[in-house]
């Protein structure tokens, strides 16, 4: 193994997709959207990602198609850096340093060697437009210093500023005015609305910006919902603007499609509005969109567009307002209640998604696998309403069972409680409905856990209240006669003095059930409900409480309020030792005996790893964060480490996540997650002229092992039908520039025999000899050997056709490359 | 004269002026040639199914475009006959509406129709090929109404939602030459149908059913951005429409066709300033006097006396008597009018209600000596400009005349010798009210910029005050206001007072304070209260303004202690109004 790194924390996926504006290549094959500190690269038909494109060290704020060539892609970042890649292949180009914190990114055609950015440089909130002339250089890395300033006192917003009629103009909006900078003319035209002084024009700030691709005609979105179509702004006096108005609050984004025809525009109401010849009677609409949205981009082809929404996704639309894909990330803009939780089934990461949804995320391929909906009512967006919140859930007996609790709670005495318990179906692959209580219990719920011990056939789960009682439900046969249906009753209600129940847990066996009632502790019998001690350290409400694992199962931790840990023995019925520590999230891992515990300090989080039969911590991490730490999790490996430093074991088995308040996930790693993220799809780029699918992949590589098995039956000899497309020899053959090649009749006859080499193999073999004698012999052993291999391979594995296949074209451009070495000599005699 | 078509829809003067386009209901043009002394009929043009509801010349007097219902006819005038018919959609809105009919055309010079439809659509049409060029749909309602400016630059239109829509000939992009119509700014000051439409070089001038004349600037051709340049909506029109009988306590109300005659009520009770009194006795409505015909009525007047009232229509001149017997009015008309008196723009008494004085529309000013139930006409004034008087003002004693036009100078008159004794220079602003004062016989004179003049009829020169206060200029904000002075009365006890008052406010100057300039509050805010003398005669100015009643149509005084205002308040108006196009406003 290589050496260790040390560990630090990483940001894990779920960055924010909708950050800047989506862009699409120029066949709208492939739609690319910053992600942290990474630009993906996604198929629009297929929604997969098809590249990771990395190299950025701080945000991605900006990324644009090299308008020279549409087979390369700008981004800038944060780190003042501007990067040219190739997305077809993923490759790094070339990089600009510019040595600023850029804020946005403008390409134009007009302006070869240049792009525009936006900087600070002063004061804070000061943002200039430059353009950043990219000197022409051979080496990866070159110094841009050359600044040219354009516009000063502009938004930071890329929305906010706008090239129109091929990089004549730039319009740029700030607060209540436009201003329009000609690049010819170099003077600027600033037009003012009259601000917030009257009342009536109270909402007129500008939010954002577009430009007519044919026509001199700007258009500007405000924060009261309307559009205005600026034109004859050239003329400070005869300037005149039309008024769109639809739109009921804040027009977040505006585009004009690529023909300049009609413009879209989308705000807080989740509708894409497509005014037509921009006119205010001729609309469509795309509604129910699900989330405000925040940008809105179309496709240099012009028959794709996207919107970009709040919740973290990105939906593909057609030219005729069909949605026909939906990329979406993590969602993050409620509030998360539930904490995290990790599905047993498919080992994704559960937490609160939309309003009312429990999002299912696979961290592995940083992209949510699916929405289960909980409260099952039509969320409305207004201000000011108080929504239903999915408050608690959890996942029992092995991801059979889940059960959630949403609460609405509209005055002090009314409140709405619902528990719901939810049934995988193997069938439909997921989630049903089994049993809905209503009220069960007084007041809030403030713990709800199952007992996943395997003695226990009988799923069994425990509710803790606010109102003084805890309550055991288990699964019962329903009052269906043919005793099929099953439902979900109380079984048992404990309460302990008339205090508040806090928490609740199981001990891992199932024996045990241990219930806190505010500064107590209370120790049941599962079997027979009896309470069997009660441990109380008078040292605040407990907050948090766990059971040991495996060998320390017979401890139980309670973290309180008052910032002290407490470990009890159960065996002895006393206190084992107690620390001072501040805990915010106490979270076991499921396959060790270790327990990670994060603290709050005043200057940050820190993170301490211990097991509870010794005081003494494993591994502690200062400061993992700035910011407080809501909720924490370990995620099962799928394939363990083997870190062989002791601080580092615990990461062995499981890894652990964590959620601050501004909700970014972060592990701790050796390296950067998204690095291991493997897209599936990445080989689909092979066949570029053919639909990738992963169906088709499927498909195709079974037809291939079909077509090998008809040519087994039919000769005993090594018979291989070389699929051009697959080949990269031919693919090579191809893509070698038609000047430096013979003639087509020269090459011909090599050509066809080389296609013929999978049937006489050994005069196959013989011709590139006789030509090219310097070639060494040794690789045309290697190559027979090869050959020999194969056919062992073949014969013994049909599995492996693959890999043949992929080894047969490499023996193939072996010869190809020889053939190219005959031409070159043929040259030269000439 | 009778133009043989049923009800007349449209008429359009040719560029040059000398023909006369006219619509007929039953689908006729007809073409009238203007000569100096009379209309002839010339021809027409072929018949078209349905009436024509507008007409529009083409600059050049070649060709004329004519809106029907459902289609468009282009004519050529020398043929007369139809070259295009451009069949207008019926649609509206998805929907098939029986009809579309056509409001409004514009023939450009460049062959472009514009025509504006009952569906709402603002549609181009290339009168070359007879080919619809673009279509906006603006509204849910009729477009009604359509004026181009002189520059065929920009057009304006008006809906019955009572929006009005401003279109712009913009260039497509700033290098090239090529320009497109471009619906920009619409205007919503109206509450119902725009009916009538006008674009000035500066202004967009619309009006229609909700009673108001709006006048928008246009920013753009504004030169400085001074108070000319705001927005003007004007609700009343800028003459005086009541007349009032001090002697009686008798007010006549002139409206569009009948004149209402109310007797005043009284009060016995006394309170403080402020309060409103119980009335004794209630206001009569004594006469309500319907015109004949459908002509409206230009002006009237009752005498100071009461007995006498005189209207005039547009082309008749009425007189009656009224007698009284205790609460018995019984009117009688005079009959046998002179033939000279047709129509009257302004129709006066003198104080003692024995003269009454006629400024026809002809120009000259009649003198008619009113006697028990009959007339005789004394004396015609010609005065030596052409345009017409529609002003007049009679002095108490009776001996002066003064007449204003609308543009010359005042005319003053000597009554006893019948001829004109002198004229109050010309001015560049046209006179709004005129009133000469008793006793002293000045003259005072508010023209329509606000300006205020002091002439003395007996010096035949402006007075010490006017002079005084012309050098040293008007407040700023009185030089403000909306609306023109319409009415200037005096107290006959306090000769250094002139009231007077627009339709916003009612306004005493006193001669004998100091003028306010423009650092002193016009409006004059402190009441009298406790104030100290000191403080109240150095804030104190000659003008004394009272906001209290508007919009306020008339004022004068009764007597000493009486002061009438008439206030006609705009939910009324609104109210008798037919309701407003339904519109759905968001968050209802």
């Amino acid at each position: 193994m290589v050496e260790e790194e040390s560990v630090r924390v990483v940001r894990c996926g779920g960055s924010e997709l909708n950050f800047r504006r989506a862009v699409f290549s120029a066949d709208s094959k492939y739609i690319f959207c910053v992600s942290g500190d990474f630009v993906k690269v996604h198929s629009t038909a297929t929604e997969e990602c098809v590249h990771i494109l990395q190299g950025h060290r701080n945000l991605v704020t900006g990324i644009q198609l090299n308008p020279n060539n549409h087979l390369q892609l700008y981004s800038c970042s944060f780190d003042g850096t501007v990067k040219l890649w190739d997305y077809v292949d993923g490759i790094l180009i070339k990089t600009f340093v510019v040595g600023l914190k850029l804020h946005a990114l403008f390409t134009l055609p007009s302006a070869e060697d240049s792009v525009f950015v936006i900087i600070n440089k002063e004061k804070p909130d000061v943002f200039q437009l430059v353009s950043v002339k990219l000197p022409k250089s051979s080496s990866q890395e070159i110094e841009a210093k050359e600044l040219s300033f354009v516009l000063d006192y502009i938004n930071q917003s890329p929305k906010c500023i706008a090239f129109g009629n091929e990089g004549e103009y730039v319009a740029a909006v700030r607060d209540f005015y436009l201003s329009v900078y000609f690049f010819k003319k170099k003077t600027t035209s600033r037009f003012t609305l009259s601000s917030s002084r009257n009342k009536k024009h109270a909402k007129n700030n500008f939010t954002c910006v577009a430009c007519h691709p044919k026509e001199d005609c700007i258009a500007t979105g405000h924060k009261d919902g309307k559009i205005r179509l600026w034109r004859n702004f050239d003329d400070d006096k005869k300037y005149t603007y039309t008024c769109l108005h639809w739109h009921h609050d804040m027009v977040m984004d505006l585009a004009f499609s690529v023909t300049g025809t009609s413009l879209l525009s989308g705000g807080r109401e989740s509708v894409l509005v497509e005014w037509r010849d921009a006119t205010e009677k001729n609309k469509e609409f795309l509604p129910r969109l699900g989330a405000t949205i925040e940008h809105i981009s179309v496709s240099p082809a012009g028959d794709l567009f996207c919107t970009s929404h709040s919740d973290n996704k990105i939906i593909v639309i057609h030219r005729n307002l069909e949605a026909s894909a939906v990329i979406q990330g993590l969602v993050k803009d409620s509030n998360i209640f539930t904490g995290l939780m990790v599905d047993p089934r498919t080992k994704a990461l559960v937490l609160n998604g939309k309003p009312g949804h429990l999002q299912f995320y696979s961290l592995q391929h940083d992209k949510q696998l699916y929405n289960l909906d909980i409260i099952q009512q039509e969320y409305i967006n207004d201000y000011g309403l108080i929504q239903i919140e999915l408050t608690k859930a959890a996942f029992g007996c092995y991801g059979n069972w889940l059960a959630t609790v949403e609460q609405r709670q509209e005055k002090e005495t009314e409140l709405e409680l619902q528990m719901k318990l939810w049934m995988y179906n193997k069938k439909t692959q997921g989630f049903v409905l089994n049993t809905k209580v209503n009220m069960p219990h007084e007041d809030h719920i403030t713990a709800l856990c199952f007992c996943n011990a395997e003695k226990f056939e009988n799923p069994t789960l425990v509710t803790s209240s606010k109102d003084g009682h805890f309550k055991v439900w288990i699964l019962t046969d329903d009052s269906d006669i043919y005793k099929k249906a099953v439902g979900w009753t109380c079984d048992f209600v404990g309460s302990y003095h008339k205090y508040q129940a806090t928490n609740c847990c199981f001990s891992e066996d199932g024996s045990l059930l241990a219930v806190s009632f505010e500064e107590i502790v209370t120790i049941w019998d599962s079997e027979t409900w009896e309470l069997k001690c009660t441990f109380c350290q008078r040292a605040g409400k407990i907050r948090h409480l766990c059971f040991g694992r495996l060998t320390c199962s017979k401890y139980l931790l309670g973290a309180t309020e008052n910032g002290i840990l407490c470990c009890w023995n159960l065996l002895s019925c006393a206190l084992e030792w107690s620390a001072k520590l501040n805990v915010r999230v106490m979270e076991p891992d499921p396959n060790s005996e270790n327990i990670a515990a994060i603290s709050r300090s005043s200057v940050g989080s820190d993170l301490f790893v211990f097991k509870p039969s010794e005081p003494r911590p494993l591994y502690i991490q200062k400061n993992i964060s700035r910011e407080e730490v809501q909720w924490g999790v370990f995620v099962p490996r799928d394939v363990p480490e083997s870190f062989t430093s002791e601080a580092y074991q615990w990461l062995n088995r499981s890894q652990f996540y964590f959620l601050t308040k501004s909700q970014s996930l972060l592990t701790f790693s050796t390296k950067s997650p998204e690095e291991k993220l493997t897209p599936t799809s990445k080989q689909l780029l092979a066949e570029e002229s053919l639909p990738t699918t992963p169906f088709y992949f499927i498909l195709g590589k079974h037809r291939e092992q079909q077509d090998e098995k008809i040519n087994e039956a039919f000769e005993s000899e090594l018979v291989q039908l070389p699929l051009t497309e697959n080949i990269p020899a031919i693919s090579e053959l191809l893509h070698t520039p038609a000047h430096v090649l013979p003639s087509a009749s020269f090459l011909c006859s090599k050509f066809v025999s080389s296609l013929l080499l999978s049937k006489e193999t050994k005069s196959g073999e013989e011709i590139p000899e006789d030509v090219d004698m310097e070639e060494g012999k040794e690789s045309d052993d290697s190559d027979e050997e090869n050959d020999f291999t194969e056919k062992i391979q073949d014969t013994n594995n049909t599995d492996l056709g693959e890999d043949l296949l992929h080894q047969l074209s490499k023996s193939e451009e072996k010869e190809l490359r020889k053939f190219r070495k005959v031409d070159y000599s043929w040259i030269t005699v000439l | 004269m009778d133009a043989f078509g049923g009800p007349i829809w449209s008429m359009a003067v040719s560029p040059c002026g000398s023909q006369l386009l006219v619509g007929c209901e039953d689908g006729s043009v007809k073409l009238f040639q203007i000569t100096p002394d009379k209309i002839q009929f010339e021809r027409n043009f072929d018949r078209q199914k349905s009436r024509i509801l507008s007409l529009s010349w083409h600059p050049s007097g070649t060709h004329i475009a004519a809106g029907s219902i459902d289609y468009i006819s282009v004519f050529d005038v020398k043929s007369g006959s139809a070259v295009h018919k451009m069949l207008v959609d019926r649609q509206y809105m998805g929907v098939s509406k029986r009809k579309c009919i056509i409001w409004g055309v514009a023939f450009l010079s460049d062959g472009t129709v514009i025509s504006v439809d009952s569906a709402g659509k603002v549609q181009f049409w290339d009168s070359a090929t007879g080919t619809l060029v673009k279509n906006h749909l603006i509204a849910n309602a009729d477009v009604q109404s359509i004026a181009v400016s002189d520059q065929e630059d920009s057009f304006v239109v008006g809906t019955a939602e009572g929006t009005v829509f401003h279109f712009q000939l913009v260039s497509v992009t700033s290098n090239s030459s090529e320009k497109q119509w471009v619906r920009t700014k619409p205007f919503q000051h109206h509450t119902h149908d725009v009916r009538a439409v006008a674009h000035s070089p500066t202004a967009l001038i619309s009006g229609g059913t909700d009673t108001h004349l709006v006048i928008r600037p246009l920013m753009e051709k504004v030169e400085v951005k001074n108070y000319d340049a705001a927005l003007r909506k004007i609700t009343f029109p800028h003459r005086r429409l009541i007349s009032c009988s001090k002697k009686r306590h008798l007010l006549l109300f002139q409206f569009a066709h009948h004149l209402e005659l109310w007797r005043l009520g009284s009060t016995v009770a006394t309170g403080k300033n402020g309060d409103t009194l119980p009335l004794s006795k209630d206001a009569d409505h004594l006469l309500h006097l319907k015109t004949k015909g459908p002509e409206n009525i230009i002006c009237s007047c009752i005498s100071p006396c009461g007995s006498w009232i005189a209207y005039s229509t547009t082309s008749r001149f009425f007189l009656y008597r009224l007698n009284y017997e205790h609460d018995n009015i019984s009117l009688q008309r005079v009959s046998k009018m002179p033939a000279f008196l047709r129509s009257a723009l302004q129709i006066l008494f003198s104080e003692d209600s024995t003269k009454l004085f006629v400024a026809s529309n002809q120009g000259s000013l009649h003198i008619i000596r009113l006697l028990e139930g009959s007339f005789k006409h004394l004396h015609t004034l010609q005065p030596q400009s052409v345009e017409s008087m529609c002003l007049l003002a009679v002095s108490p004693d009776g001996n002066w005349l003064a007449a204003s036009g609308t543009s010359a100078g005042v005319h003053v008159y000597n009554i006893k010798h019948l001829k004109l004794h002198c004229t109050v220079p010309a001015y560049n602003f046209p006179v709004t009210a005129l009133a000469i004062a008793p006793n002293t016989n000045n003259l005072v004179i508010a023209h329509s910029d606000q300006q205020v003049f002091e002439y003395s009829i007996p010096d035949k020169q402006y007075t010490e005050w006017s002079r005084t206060i012309q050098k040293q200029g008007f407040h700023y904000l009185w030089l403000q206001r909306d609306t023109p002075i319409t009415h200037i009365s005096f107290h006959p006890k306090r000769p250094m007072h002139i009231l007077l008052h627009d339709a916003y406010m009612f306004c005493i100057i006193d001669k004998s304070l100091p003028l306010p300039n423009d650092k002193t509050l016009l409006y004059n805010p402190l009441p009298p209260t406790n104030e100290s003398d000191v403080i109240r005669r150095r804030t104190a100015h000659a003008f004394k303004i009272s906001k209290i009643y508007k919009p306020l149509l008339f004022m004068d005084l009764l007597d000493e202690r009486t002061l009438v205002a008439v206030e006609r308040p705009l939910d009324d108006i609104i109210a008798q109004l037919p309701p407003p196009i339904k519109k759905k406003k968001f968050g209802t």
